[in-house]
Protein backbone atom coordinates (compact mmCIF):
# COMPACT_ATOMS: atom_id res chain seq x y z
CA UNK A 1 0.00 0.00 0.00
CA UNK A 2 1.18 3.59 0.32
CA UNK A 3 0.41 6.64 1.66
CA UNK A 4 -2.72 7.80 -0.40
CA UNK A 5 -4.86 6.65 2.43
CA UNK A 6 -3.22 8.81 4.41
CA UNK A 7 -5.81 11.45 4.55
CA UNK A 8 -9.11 9.52 4.56
CA UNK A 9 -8.39 6.13 6.22
CA UNK A 10 -8.33 6.05 10.37
CA UNK A 11 -6.76 2.88 11.21
CA UNK A 12 -8.23 0.54 13.57
CA UNK A 13 -6.46 -1.24 15.93
CA UNK A 14 -7.09 -3.64 18.72
CA UNK A 15 -4.35 -3.66 21.54
CA UNK A 16 -4.02 -6.52 23.73
CA UNK A 17 -2.66 -5.77 27.06
CA UNK A 18 -1.83 -7.01 30.27
CA UNK A 19 -3.75 -5.72 33.60
CA UNK A 20 -0.71 -5.55 35.41
CA UNK A 21 1.58 -3.69 33.12
CA UNK A 22 0.77 -2.10 29.84
CA UNK A 23 -2.93 -1.67 30.84
CA UNK A 24 -1.43 0.52 34.52
CA UNK A 25 1.07 2.35 31.59
CA UNK A 26 -1.74 3.39 29.23
CA UNK A 27 -3.96 4.84 31.84
CA UNK A 28 -1.22 7.06 33.11
CA UNK A 29 -0.63 7.78 29.36
CA UNK A 30 -4.21 9.26 30.20
CA UNK A 31 -3.97 10.81 33.26
CA UNK A 32 -0.50 12.34 31.77
CA UNK A 33 -2.78 13.89 29.45
CA UNK A 34 -0.83 12.70 26.62
CA UNK A 35 -1.23 13.36 22.93
CA UNK A 36 -2.05 10.20 21.22
CA UNK A 37 -3.57 8.74 18.29
CA UNK A 38 -6.88 7.44 19.13
CA UNK A 39 -7.30 4.99 16.57
CA UNK A 40 -6.42 2.18 19.44
CA UNK A 41 -9.35 -0.27 21.16
CA UNK A 42 -7.84 -1.41 24.76
CA UNK A 43 -8.85 -4.97 25.66
CA UNK A 44 -7.66 -5.88 29.27
CA UNK A 45 -6.44 -9.57 29.81
CA UNK A 46 -4.98 -10.63 33.32
CA UNK A 47 -1.37 -11.62 31.63
CA UNK A 48 0.10 -11.60 28.07
CA UNK A 49 0.29 -15.51 28.82
CA UNK A 50 -3.56 -14.86 28.46
CA UNK A 51 -3.08 -13.83 25.01
CA UNK A 52 -4.22 -16.96 22.65
CA UNK A 53 -2.67 -15.76 19.50
CA UNK A 54 -6.04 -16.67 18.00
CA UNK A 55 -7.28 -13.18 19.57
CA UNK A 56 -5.31 -11.75 17.05
CA UNK A 57 -6.47 -13.71 14.24
CA UNK A 58 -9.83 -12.75 15.98
CA UNK A 59 -9.35 -9.24 15.62
CA UNK A 60 -8.58 -9.54 12.38
CA UNK A 61 -11.41 -11.06 11.57
CA UNK A 62 -14.00 -8.53 12.88
CA UNK A 63 -11.87 -5.97 10.94
CA UNK A 64 -9.31 -4.48 12.59
CA UNK A 65 -6.03 -3.52 10.69
CA UNK A 66 -3.51 -3.75 13.65
CA UNK A 67 -3.04 -5.71 16.09
CA UNK A 68 -0.89 -4.12 19.30
CA UNK A 69 0.16 -6.82 22.02
CA UNK A 70 1.70 -5.51 25.00
CA UNK A 71 2.72 -6.88 28.47
CA UNK A 72 4.99 -6.55 31.28
CA UNK A 73 8.80 -6.34 30.55
CA UNK A 74 10.52 -9.66 31.39
CA UNK A 75 11.72 -10.34 35.28
CA UNK A 76 8.10 -7.94 35.72
CA UNK A 77 5.12 -10.34 35.17
CA UNK A 78 2.83 -10.12 37.92
CA UNK A 79 2.86 -13.57 37.57
CA UNK A 80 6.36 -14.17 37.46
CA UNK A 81 6.99 -16.49 34.33
CA UNK A 82 3.28 -15.63 31.83
CA UNK A 83 5.86 -13.25 30.00
CA UNK A 84 8.15 -15.57 28.95
CA UNK A 85 5.69 -17.69 27.73
CA UNK A 86 3.98 -14.79 25.93
CA UNK A 87 7.21 -14.23 24.52
CA UNK A 88 7.85 -17.89 22.81
CA UNK A 89 4.20 -17.93 21.87
CA UNK A 90 4.40 -14.72 19.77
CA UNK A 91 7.91 -15.37 18.28
CA UNK A 92 6.43 -18.45 16.40
CA UNK A 93 3.53 -16.96 15.83
CA UNK A 94 5.47 -13.45 14.71
CA UNK A 95 7.60 -15.94 12.34
CA UNK A 96 4.55 -17.95 10.89
CA UNK A 97 2.13 -15.21 9.72
CA UNK A 98 5.00 -14.02 7.77
CA UNK A 99 5.57 -17.05 6.42
CA UNK A 100 1.56 -16.80 5.79
CA UNK A 101 2.00 -13.16 3.71
CA UNK A 102 0.78 -11.45 6.89
CA UNK A 103 2.89 -8.21 7.01
CA UNK A 104 4.32 -8.04 10.47
CA UNK A 105 4.40 -4.53 10.74
CA UNK A 106 0.42 -4.95 11.42
CA UNK A 107 1.47 -6.54 14.50
CA UNK A 108 3.02 -4.47 17.17
CA UNK A 109 4.67 -6.05 19.71
CA UNK A 110 5.79 -4.61 22.90
CA UNK A 111 6.82 -4.32 26.66
CA UNK A 112 5.43 -1.27 28.59
CA UNK A 113 5.24 -1.17 32.74
CA UNK A 114 3.00 1.11 34.69
CA UNK A 115 5.35 3.44 34.80
CA UNK A 116 6.43 3.82 30.94
CA UNK A 117 3.00 5.93 30.01
CA UNK A 118 5.63 7.84 27.27
CA UNK A 119 6.65 4.69 26.05
CA UNK A 120 2.69 3.63 25.22
CA UNK A 121 2.05 6.95 23.68
CA UNK A 122 5.13 6.07 21.46
CA UNK A 123 3.97 2.60 20.53
CA UNK A 124 0.66 3.58 19.93
CA UNK A 125 1.50 6.14 17.69
CA UNK A 126 4.24 4.33 15.63
CA UNK A 127 1.63 1.64 15.09
CA UNK A 128 -0.84 3.82 13.92
CA UNK A 129 1.74 5.48 11.37
CA UNK A 130 2.66 2.36 9.79
CA UNK A 131 -0.69 1.18 9.48
CA UNK A 132 -1.57 4.85 8.11
CA UNK A 133 1.36 3.84 5.83
CA UNK A 134 0.14 0.49 4.92
CA UNK A 135 -3.29 1.23 4.31
CA UNK A 136 -6.79 -0.94 5.06
CA UNK A 137 -6.48 -4.48 5.94
CA UNK A 138 -7.78 -5.43 2.51
CA UNK A 139 -6.64 -8.45 1.67
CA UNK A 140 -7.66 -10.20 5.30
CA UNK A 141 -11.26 -8.64 4.45
CA UNK A 142 -11.52 -10.15 1.24
CA UNK A 143 -11.55 -13.56 2.75
CA UNK A 144 -15.40 -13.00 3.14
CA UNK A 145 -15.91 -9.39 1.71
CA UNK A 146 -19.80 -9.86 3.17
CA UNK A 147 -18.64 -11.08 6.65
CA UNK A 148 -16.81 -8.16 8.44
CA UNK A 149 -18.58 -7.01 10.90
CA UNK A 150 -19.30 -3.14 11.68
CA UNK A 151 -16.61 -1.85 13.73
CA UNK A 152 -17.93 0.34 16.34
CA UNK A 153 -17.25 3.90 15.77
CA UNK A 154 -17.72 5.06 19.61
CA UNK A 155 -17.60 3.10 22.51
CA UNK A 156 -18.80 4.20 25.99
CA UNK A 157 -19.17 8.13 24.77
CA UNK A 158 -15.17 7.88 23.21
CA UNK A 159 -15.30 10.26 20.08
CA UNK A 160 -15.47 8.39 16.85
CA UNK A 161 -12.15 9.03 15.55
CA UNK A 162 -12.70 10.89 12.74
CA UNK A 163 -13.50 13.78 15.11
CA UNK A 164 -9.68 13.43 16.63
CA UNK A 165 -8.07 15.39 12.78
CA UNK A 166 -5.68 17.41 14.66
CA UNK A 167 -3.94 15.19 16.80
CA UNK A 168 -4.43 12.21 13.79
CA UNK A 169 -2.53 14.34 11.44
CA UNK A 170 0.14 15.13 14.19
CA UNK A 171 0.91 11.24 14.10
CA UNK A 172 1.16 11.14 10.44
CA UNK A 173 3.50 13.27 10.12
CA UNK B 1 10.96 -46.73 -19.50
CA UNK B 2 9.91 -49.27 -17.06
CA UNK B 3 8.74 -48.42 -13.63
CA UNK B 4 10.67 -48.28 -10.40
CA UNK B 5 11.71 -52.39 -9.06
CA UNK B 6 10.14 -54.01 -6.23
CA UNK B 7 12.16 -53.56 -2.76
CA UNK B 8 13.80 -56.21 -1.79
CA UNK B 9 12.28 -58.09 1.07
CA UNK B 10 12.68 -56.62 4.78
CA UNK B 11 14.65 -58.97 6.39
CA UNK B 12 13.52 -58.34 9.63
CA UNK B 13 9.87 -59.07 8.93
CA UNK B 14 10.36 -63.03 10.29
CA UNK B 15 11.87 -61.17 13.22
CA UNK B 16 8.40 -59.18 13.87
CA UNK B 17 6.11 -61.77 13.37
CA UNK B 18 7.93 -63.95 15.90
CA UNK B 19 7.87 -61.00 18.47
CA UNK B 20 4.98 -60.21 17.87
CA UNK B 21 3.55 -64.06 18.83
CA UNK B 22 5.72 -64.03 21.53
CA UNK B 23 4.18 -61.33 23.24
CA UNK B 24 0.42 -62.50 22.65
CA UNK B 25 1.09 -65.76 23.45
CA UNK B 26 2.95 -64.61 27.12
CA UNK B 27 0.49 -62.28 27.67
CA UNK B 28 2.56 -59.67 27.71
CA UNK B 29 0.32 -57.64 25.48
CA UNK B 30 -3.50 -58.10 24.71
CA UNK B 31 -3.13 -56.14 21.31
CA UNK B 32 -0.49 -56.39 18.25
CA UNK B 33 -0.58 -52.99 16.22
CA UNK B 34 0.98 -52.77 13.00
CA UNK B 35 0.76 -53.69 9.24
CA UNK B 36 -0.87 -56.38 7.14
CA UNK B 37 -0.79 -56.73 2.99
CA UNK B 38 -4.63 -55.83 1.47
CA UNK B 39 -5.67 -55.55 -1.68
CA UNK B 40 -4.84 -51.31 -2.00
CA UNK B 41 -1.45 -52.24 0.04
CA UNK B 42 -0.52 -52.07 3.19
CA UNK B 43 -2.78 -51.21 6.14
CA UNK B 44 -3.33 -51.05 10.17
CA UNK B 45 -4.01 -54.48 11.23
CA UNK B 46 -5.48 -55.26 15.08
CA UNK B 47 -4.15 -58.61 16.29
CA UNK B 48 -5.23 -60.57 19.48
CA UNK B 49 -4.89 -63.96 18.59
CA UNK B 50 -1.19 -64.97 18.13
CA UNK B 51 -1.85 -67.50 15.01
CA UNK B 52 -2.52 -64.63 13.16
CA UNK B 53 0.78 -62.78 13.67
CA UNK B 54 1.98 -63.77 10.35
CA UNK B 55 -0.42 -61.22 8.84
CA UNK B 56 2.06 -58.86 10.00
CA UNK B 57 4.62 -57.09 7.55
CA UNK B 58 7.38 -54.57 6.90
CA UNK B 59 7.86 -52.64 3.80
CA UNK B 60 8.17 -49.30 1.71
CA UNK B 61 4.17 -49.07 1.96
CA UNK B 62 4.16 -48.75 5.70
CA UNK B 63 3.51 -45.31 5.67
CA UNK B 64 0.89 -44.64 8.28
CA UNK B 65 1.59 -43.45 11.61
CA UNK B 66 -0.22 -45.75 14.09
CA UNK B 67 0.57 -43.66 17.45
CA UNK B 68 -2.73 -42.20 16.41
CA UNK B 69 -3.93 -45.15 18.09
CA UNK B 70 -2.47 -44.61 21.70
CA UNK B 71 -4.08 -41.03 21.48
CA UNK B 72 -5.65 -40.40 24.87
CA UNK B 73 -8.65 -39.45 22.80
CA UNK B 74 -8.84 -43.35 21.68
CA UNK B 75 -10.07 -44.87 24.80
CA UNK B 76 -11.61 -47.76 23.07
CA UNK B 77 -8.00 -48.39 21.95
CA UNK B 78 -6.58 -48.53 25.91
CA UNK B 79 -9.54 -50.08 26.80
CA UNK B 80 -8.12 -53.33 24.47
CA UNK B 81 -5.69 -53.53 27.63
CA UNK B 82 -1.92 -53.38 27.14
CA UNK B 83 -0.65 -52.66 23.69
CA UNK B 84 2.14 -53.86 21.13
CA UNK B 85 2.80 -51.38 18.82
CA UNK B 86 5.06 -51.51 15.34
CA UNK B 87 7.07 -48.14 15.18
CA UNK B 88 8.98 -46.44 12.74
CA UNK B 89 11.68 -43.92 13.78
CA UNK B 90 9.03 -40.77 13.56
CA UNK B 91 6.64 -43.08 14.84
CA UNK B 92 8.38 -43.35 17.85
CA UNK B 93 9.24 -39.39 18.16
CA UNK B 94 5.00 -39.55 18.36
CA UNK B 95 4.87 -41.96 21.16
CA UNK B 96 7.66 -39.90 22.89
CA UNK B 97 5.75 -36.47 22.54
CA UNK B 98 2.40 -38.52 24.13
CA UNK B 99 5.01 -39.68 27.37
CA UNK B 100 6.30 -36.19 27.69
CA UNK B 101 3.13 -34.67 27.85
CA UNK B 102 1.78 -37.33 29.71
CA UNK B 103 -0.89 -38.49 27.95
CA UNK B 104 0.41 -42.14 27.81
CA UNK B 105 1.51 -44.35 30.95
CA UNK B 106 4.91 -46.05 29.27
CA UNK B 107 3.82 -49.32 30.80
CA UNK B 108 0.85 -49.30 28.66
CA UNK B 109 2.67 -49.88 25.71
CA UNK B 110 5.07 -52.40 24.24
CA UNK B 111 7.51 -50.90 21.48
CA UNK B 112 8.93 -52.97 18.64
CA UNK B 113 10.83 -50.26 16.64
CA UNK B 114 11.89 -51.28 12.74
CA UNK B 115 14.87 -50.00 11.57
CA UNK B 116 13.43 -47.94 8.44
CA UNK B 117 15.03 -46.97 5.41
CA UNK B 118 12.24 -44.58 4.37
CA UNK B 119 8.99 -45.14 3.01
CA UNK B 120 6.89 -43.94 -0.10
CA UNK B 121 4.65 -41.34 -0.25
CA UNK B 122 1.56 -43.08 -1.50
CA UNK B 123 1.13 -46.57 0.83
CA UNK B 124 -1.81 -48.29 -1.74
CA UNK B 125 -0.22 -50.25 -3.99
CA UNK B 126 0.07 -53.63 -4.54
CA UNK B 127 3.10 -54.50 -4.23
CA UNK B 128 6.20 -52.81 -2.56
CA UNK B 129 8.29 -50.22 -4.38
CA UNK B 130 11.75 -49.58 -4.14
CA UNK B 131 12.25 -45.86 -3.08
CA UNK B 132 13.23 -43.61 -6.02
CA UNK B 133 13.69 -40.15 -6.21
CA UNK B 134 10.07 -39.40 -7.93
CA UNK B 135 8.10 -41.71 -5.16
CA UNK B 136 9.86 -41.52 -2.10
CA UNK B 137 7.81 -39.51 1.16
CA UNK B 138 9.54 -36.23 0.90
CA UNK B 139 9.69 -35.89 4.79
CA UNK B 140 12.03 -39.24 4.88
CA UNK B 141 14.84 -37.25 3.36
CA UNK B 142 17.54 -36.73 6.09
CA UNK B 143 15.35 -38.62 8.44
CA UNK B 144 17.65 -38.46 12.09
CA UNK B 145 16.14 -41.52 13.89
CA UNK B 146 16.18 -44.31 11.25
CA UNK B 147 17.00 -46.57 14.52
CA UNK B 148 14.41 -45.57 16.99
CA UNK B 149 15.94 -45.69 20.42
CA UNK B 150 12.57 -45.56 22.46
CA UNK B 151 11.68 -49.49 21.77
CA UNK B 152 11.61 -52.35 23.64
CA UNK B 153 12.33 -54.69 20.85
CA UNK B 154 14.25 -53.02 17.52
CA UNK B 155 14.30 -55.13 14.87
CA UNK B 156 15.45 -55.38 11.11
CA UNK B 157 18.79 -55.13 9.14
CA UNK B 158 20.44 -51.38 9.09
CA UNK B 159 18.88 -49.61 5.87
CA UNK B 160 20.42 -47.53 3.98
CA UNK B 161 19.75 -44.14 3.53
CA UNK B 162 16.65 -42.88 1.75
CA UNK B 163 17.28 -41.09 -1.53
CA UNK B 164 16.81 -37.39 -2.21
CA UNK B 165 13.44 -36.54 -3.58
CA UNK B 166 12.90 -34.05 -6.61
CA UNK B 167 12.68 -31.21 -4.47
CA UNK B 168 13.15 -31.62 -0.33
CA UNK B 169 11.20 -30.18 1.82
CA UNK B 170 13.50 -27.26 2.66
CA UNK B 171 13.82 -26.57 -0.50
CA UNK B 172 9.82 -25.76 -0.57
CA UNK B 173 10.00 -24.19 2.26
CA UNK B 174 12.69 -21.78 1.06
CA UNK B 175 10.94 -21.42 -2.46
CA UNK B 176 8.46 -19.96 -0.39
CA UNK B 177 10.44 -17.99 1.71
CA UNK B 178 11.61 -15.82 -1.36
CA UNK B 179 8.56 -15.04 -2.78
CA UNK B 180 7.23 -11.55 -1.90
CA UNK B 181 4.31 -11.39 0.80
CA UNK B 182 1.63 -10.93 -1.47
CA UNK B 183 2.71 -13.83 -2.77
CA UNK B 184 3.27 -15.74 -0.02
CA UNK B 185 -0.42 -14.84 1.56
CA UNK B 186 -1.72 -15.41 -2.30
CA UNK B 187 -0.32 -18.84 -2.22
CA UNK B 188 -1.96 -19.86 1.35
CA UNK B 189 -4.86 -17.86 0.70
CA UNK B 190 -5.67 -20.61 -1.87
CA UNK B 191 -4.35 -23.30 -0.49
CA UNK B 192 -6.46 -22.87 2.20
CA UNK B 193 -9.58 -22.12 0.05
CA UNK B 194 -9.56 -25.66 -1.11
CA UNK B 195 -10.17 -27.21 2.37
CA UNK B 196 -13.26 -28.51 3.30
CA UNK B 197 -13.32 -28.52 7.42
CA UNK B 198 -13.35 -32.57 7.43
CA UNK B 199 -10.89 -32.17 9.97
CA UNK B 200 -9.24 -35.48 8.94
CA UNK B 201 -5.68 -33.85 9.32
CA UNK B 202 -6.84 -33.61 13.17
CA UNK B 203 -7.94 -36.70 13.43
CA UNK B 204 -5.08 -38.74 12.10
CA UNK B 205 -2.79 -36.42 14.04
CA UNK B 206 -0.97 -38.55 16.93
CA UNK B 207 -0.31 -35.64 18.84
CA UNK B 208 -3.66 -33.44 17.94
CA UNK B 209 -4.75 -34.82 21.66
CA UNK B 210 -7.44 -32.62 22.77
CA UNK B 211 -10.64 -33.93 23.96
CA UNK B 212 -12.64 -30.96 23.05
CA UNK B 213 -10.96 -29.05 19.76
CA UNK B 214 -11.09 -25.21 20.38
CA UNK B 215 -12.93 -25.43 16.70
CA UNK B 216 -15.75 -27.06 18.05
CA UNK B 217 -16.37 -24.52 20.69
CA UNK B 218 -19.01 -22.36 19.49
CA UNK B 219 -20.07 -20.65 22.52
CA UNK B 220 -18.19 -17.99 21.75
CA UNK B 221 -17.37 -19.31 18.14
CA UNK B 222 -14.01 -19.00 17.70
CA UNK B 223 -13.09 -20.48 14.61
CA UNK B 224 -15.87 -20.11 11.81
CA UNK B 225 -17.07 -23.43 10.51
CA UNK B 226 -18.42 -22.99 7.83
CA UNK B 227 -15.71 -24.15 4.89
CA UNK B 228 -15.18 -20.45 2.99
CA UNK B 229 -11.45 -18.60 3.14
CA UNK B 230 -11.53 -16.91 6.44
CA UNK B 231 -12.51 -19.73 8.61
CA UNK B 232 -10.18 -21.67 6.84
CA UNK B 233 -7.35 -19.37 7.04
CA UNK B 234 -8.48 -19.21 11.06
CA UNK B 235 -8.39 -23.31 11.14
CA UNK B 236 -5.30 -24.07 9.47
CA UNK B 237 -2.95 -21.62 10.95
CA UNK B 238 -4.78 -22.81 14.75
CA UNK B 239 -3.89 -26.36 13.83
CA UNK B 240 -0.45 -25.74 12.92
CA UNK B 241 0.28 -23.15 15.65
CA UNK B 242 -1.24 -26.36 18.06
CA UNK B 243 1.40 -28.07 16.53
CA UNK B 244 4.46 -26.02 16.76
CA UNK B 245 7.38 -27.20 18.72
CA UNK B 246 5.01 -30.70 18.73
CA UNK B 247 4.70 -32.02 15.10
CA UNK B 248 7.43 -34.93 14.78
CA UNK B 249 6.39 -34.70 11.17
CA UNK B 250 5.27 -37.93 10.25
CA UNK B 251 3.62 -36.42 7.35
CA UNK B 252 0.26 -37.96 8.14
CA UNK B 253 -1.69 -35.12 7.97
CA UNK B 254 -1.19 -33.80 4.55
CA UNK B 255 -1.27 -37.71 3.44
CA UNK B 256 -5.02 -37.56 5.14
CA UNK B 257 -5.81 -34.29 3.75
CA UNK B 258 -8.90 -34.64 0.97
CA UNK B 259 -7.90 -31.46 -1.43
CA UNK B 260 -4.22 -31.83 -1.08
CA UNK B 261 -3.06 -28.83 1.00
CA UNK B 262 0.78 -29.17 1.24
CA UNK B 263 0.29 -28.76 5.45
CA UNK B 264 4.05 -30.72 5.52
CA UNK B 265 5.67 -26.67 4.41
CA UNK B 266 3.42 -24.91 7.57
CA UNK B 267 4.72 -27.92 9.92
CA UNK B 268 8.17 -28.06 8.48
CA UNK B 269 8.13 -24.04 8.90
CA UNK B 270 7.29 -24.25 12.74
CA UNK B 271 9.92 -26.79 12.91
CA UNK B 272 12.13 -24.35 11.52
CA UNK B 273 10.85 -21.71 13.33
CA UNK B 274 11.69 -23.25 16.80
CA UNK B 275 15.15 -24.87 15.99
CA UNK B 276 16.36 -21.51 14.99
CA UNK B 277 15.32 -19.76 17.87
CA UNK B 278 15.14 -22.47 20.89
CA UNK B 279 17.14 -25.16 19.29
CA UNK B 280 15.11 -27.48 19.50
CA UNK B 281 14.62 -30.56 17.17
CA UNK B 282 11.89 -33.11 17.85
CA UNK B 283 13.67 -36.65 19.30
CA UNK B 284 12.34 -39.40 20.63
CA UNK B 285 13.58 -38.76 24.04
CA UNK B 286 10.67 -37.83 26.26
CA UNK B 287 13.03 -36.18 28.62
CA UNK B 288 13.97 -33.53 25.65
CA UNK B 289 11.37 -30.98 26.81
CA UNK B 290 9.37 -29.27 23.91
CA UNK B 291 9.59 -25.25 23.74
CA UNK B 292 6.09 -24.02 23.74
CA UNK B 293 5.23 -24.27 27.43
CA UNK B 294 9.11 -23.89 28.22
CA UNK B 295 11.48 -20.65 28.25
CA UNK B 296 14.62 -19.06 28.91
CA UNK B 297 15.31 -15.78 30.34
CA UNK B 298 17.48 -14.96 27.76
CA UNK B 299 14.94 -15.97 25.14
CA UNK B 300 15.33 -13.85 21.50
CA UNK B 301 13.07 -10.79 21.69
CA UNK B 302 13.72 -8.83 18.46
CA UNK B 303 10.25 -8.76 17.45
CA UNK B 304 8.62 -7.08 20.62
CA UNK B 305 9.69 -3.21 21.23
Amino acid sequence: MNSQHSDTFEPRITAFVCNWCTYTGADLAGTSRLHMASNVRIIRLPCTGRIDPLFIVKAFERGADGVIVSGCHPADCHYTSGNYHARRRFAVFHDIMQFLGVDPRRMTFSWVSASEGAKWKDVVNETVANIRELGPYEAYRALAPDAVEPWPEAVDGLTPAGDQEPAAKEVAS
Amino acid sequence: MTGPAIAPAYAGVDELRRVARELLESGEVRVIIGWEDARRGARPVFITDPAEADKLIFDTRCVHNLVTYLDPRRDHVSELGRIGLVVKGCDAKAVAGLLRESQLSRDHVVLIGMRCGGVLEEGELPEPLALTPENVAPRCYGCDNREPTLTDHLLGEPQPEPPRPVMTIDERVAALDDLPLEERWAFWTEQFSKCVRCYACRQVCPLCICERCIVEKTQPLWIESAAHPRGNFSWNLTRAIHLAGRCVDCGECERFCPVGIPLSLLNRKLQQIVHDRYGYTASDDPENAAPIGDYRLDDQQEFIK
